[in-house]
């Protein structure tokens, strides 16, 4: 069981406040992703769970149990930590052994354990080796070992990719996505990677300067931003806003439309504008435009195959039904 | 991009290396090739280098006027003794200022560190007075405890230096792997910490045996170590060089011996953290 509930949990670094009073409530068994820019507060409220990190007010409950004083070893959570954080003078066997030997599990159940995880992660190889003989990738799968062989309630993940370069990346987050449909264990993972976000979570959590924008499935949050931040936020490219004139005739503040849902076109569109930037991934091509009338630059994602160039006149058409309507304080109109 | 070296260059650089090394070095090869001359040789002029009629003389007649061995044992027990003393206390000490630092952490390290700036003689008449007082003069526990003292404020430096570089994240995962403090300082800290206090150790060991000043005034003949066994042999009438450099050769072999063999871990240890 993993159901962790955070109870009006604030906290503060002397005089500053960095987490103001929030509630949150993450199901057992589900994929929850803290995701947020710099400083939002993400890793300080991972921490605040694990009891790395005292609250300065609030509750935090673990499976009904009041944990909010209790230490982070008997909390039955594990953590894999951005830097691995693995014991550099001890071997791999050693390194996942470590949790087990200070709960002083039987040897042979920890052979065993080890074995298992380490099959599971393909480390088996490599059990005799020290940290610093690994890739950067198997030091990761070290550190997940050692938070699995723990068997715990619920795995805590600081930004467990970011030190990996893209390629391992991608490949690592599948991994752990698979781990999550074995075990099915509750896992909380942050980052400040959208896409890593929209691809593995049950559900996203946005944080803004320690404040919950929006808690929702990743589609939710494509698809119904409660506000200016989220919608921004989620996606890439970003969302275009436009402001003045063209939002008022939808009766909204600012208007919001994603790269994906604007149609162009050399001939005919609502917009005009003039291409500054044309970049050519091959499945997709995103220009950069400079609209007639808009104040900003215009992000447009269209087909491989259109082949604008920088200089080029052309025609823009939002798609009606998925323009995003917000107000002047930034929430979204219904 | 790298640096193009010629190896005319290169050669170069070797020669001004070396010059620079012998010309440290140059005094104390004098001093051991002064022990094995006669004293009329060691006043030769102009002086000679290798060549003359090499005896073990001076080190007999040294051997027989004054007891080595007392002062040997005197400088292992002062040295090793403050030293062990030192890091018994540095430790704890260091500890907390580089995992629990407070706002004045940086500080108190710098007030520390400030205290080795103070001419050492500045602070001689009151700790005499105090050694009268408390019947510490010349005896070794009063030399542990001073130079313990005076080099305190490098062991807790080069201590903090090194727990500086363990990562907190590292002990954050002992602790969410259930690990208690004692386990975590057991298991996890002092095997990184090895080698920066293995090398805290050495240095201090040679500071301490090569401490002149507080040896000197502090004791007269029982706790007197080797260094005061070379300043009796430096006497203002007569000329006994060949014998003084005997004594010197005598008093410095033990501390030319055990750096020689732990200059790799010396070096490392001193330049830990300059390059990752």
């Amino acid at each position: 069981m993993g159901r962790i509930t955070l109870d009006k949990v604030s906290k503060n670094f002397g005089d500053l406040q960095v987490i103001p009073p929030l509630d949150l409530t993450i199901d057992d068994g589900e994929f929850t992703v803290f995701v947020g820019p710099s400083g939002c507060g993400k890793s300080t409220l991972l921490r605040l769970i694990a009891g790395l990190e005292d609250v300065t007010s609030g509750q935090i409950r673990i499976d009904k149990q009041d944990a909010t004083h209790v230490p982070p070893a008997k909390r039955g959570l594990a953590m894999v930590f951005q830097s691995y954080a693995l014991y550099p003078h001890m071997s791999v066997r050693k390194n996942i052994a470590f949790p087990m030997k200070m709960a002083k599990v039987p040897v042979e159940e920890q052979n065993r354990r080890i074995e298992a995880a380490a099959n599971a992660l393909n480390l088996s190889d490599y059990l005799d080796r020290r940290p610093g003989q690994l890739s950067g990738g198997q030091r990761q799968r070290v550190a997940i070992g050692r938070a699995i062989v723990r068997e715990p309630s619920a795995f805590l993940f600081d930004e467990p990719l970011s030190n990996l370069d893209a390629a391992l990346r991608v490949g690592m987050r599948l991994e752990i996505s698979e781990l999550h449909e074995r075990l099915e264990t509750t896992m909380i993972y942050v980052t400040h990677d959208q896409v890593e976000a929209m691809t593995m979570a049950d559900k996203i959590v946005v944080l803004h300067a320690g404040v919950i924008e929006q808690v929702g499935s990743p589609l939710e949050l494509y698809h119904t931003p409660r506000n200016k931040f989220v919608a921004g936020f989620i996606g890439s490219p970003k969302m275009n806003f436009i402001e003045g004139e063209e939002a008022a005739k939808h009766g909204a503040h600012t208007i919001g439309i994603r790269p994906e849902h604007i149609e162009v076109s050399g001939e005919t569109g609502t917009w005009s504008g003039v291409v500054s930037v044309s970049e050519h991934l091959g499945s997709d091509t995103f220009f950069h435009v400079h609209g007639t009338g808009l104040a900003d630059t215009i992000t447009v994602r269209a087909g491989g195959e259109v082949g604008f160039r920088h200089g080029d006149r052309i025609f823009m058409t939002p798609r009606a039904d998925v323009i995003h309507k917000f107000d002047a304080e930034g929430l979204r109109i219904a | 991009m790298a640096r193009a070296i010629t190896s005319q260059r290169k050669a170069l650089n070797t020669a001004l290396a070396w010059g620079v090394g012998l010309l440290i070095f140059f005094p104390i090869l004098w001093t051991i090739l002064t022990s094995f001359k006669t004293e009329a040789q060691a006043i030769s002029d102009p002086p000679v280098f290798l060549f003359f009629d090499w005896t073990l003389e001076n080190y007999s007649v040294v051997q027989q006027r004054s007891d080595y061995g007392r002062f040997l044992w005197n400088s292992i027990i002062i040295a090793g003794g403050s030293t062990i003393l030192g890091i018994i206390i540095a430790v704890p000490a260091a500890w907390s200022m580089a995992f629990v630092p407070s706002k004045r952490t940086k500080d108190i390290l710098l007030w520390m560190l400030s205290t080795k700036m103070l001419p050492a003689v500045g602070v001689l008449y009151p700790i005499y007075l105090i050694f009268i007082k408390l019947g510490l003069l010349d005896t070794k526990t009063g030399l542990v405890i001073v130079l313990m003292l005076i080099n305190l404020p490098i062991i807790v430096w080069m201590l903090y230096t090194y727990f500086k570089e363990i990562p907190g994240e590292i002990l954050e995962a002992a602790r969410m792997d259930g690990a208690t403090l004692r386990e975590e300082v057991l298991y996890i800290l002092t095997p990184m910490a090895i080698p920066g206090i293995a090398s805290t150790l050495l240095l201090n060991v040679i500071l301490a045996w090569n401490e002149a000043f507080w040896t000197l005034n502090l004791t007269a003949a029982k706790a007197a170590p080797l260094t005061a066994f070379i300043a009796s042999y430096s006497s203002p009438e007569g000329l006994f060089y060949a014998k003084l450099s005997a004594a010197s050769t005598m008093a410095i072999a033990p501390i030319l011996i055990l750096g020689w063999f732990s200059q790799k871990q010396l070096v490392s240890g001193l330049t830990f953290g300059a390059v990752k």
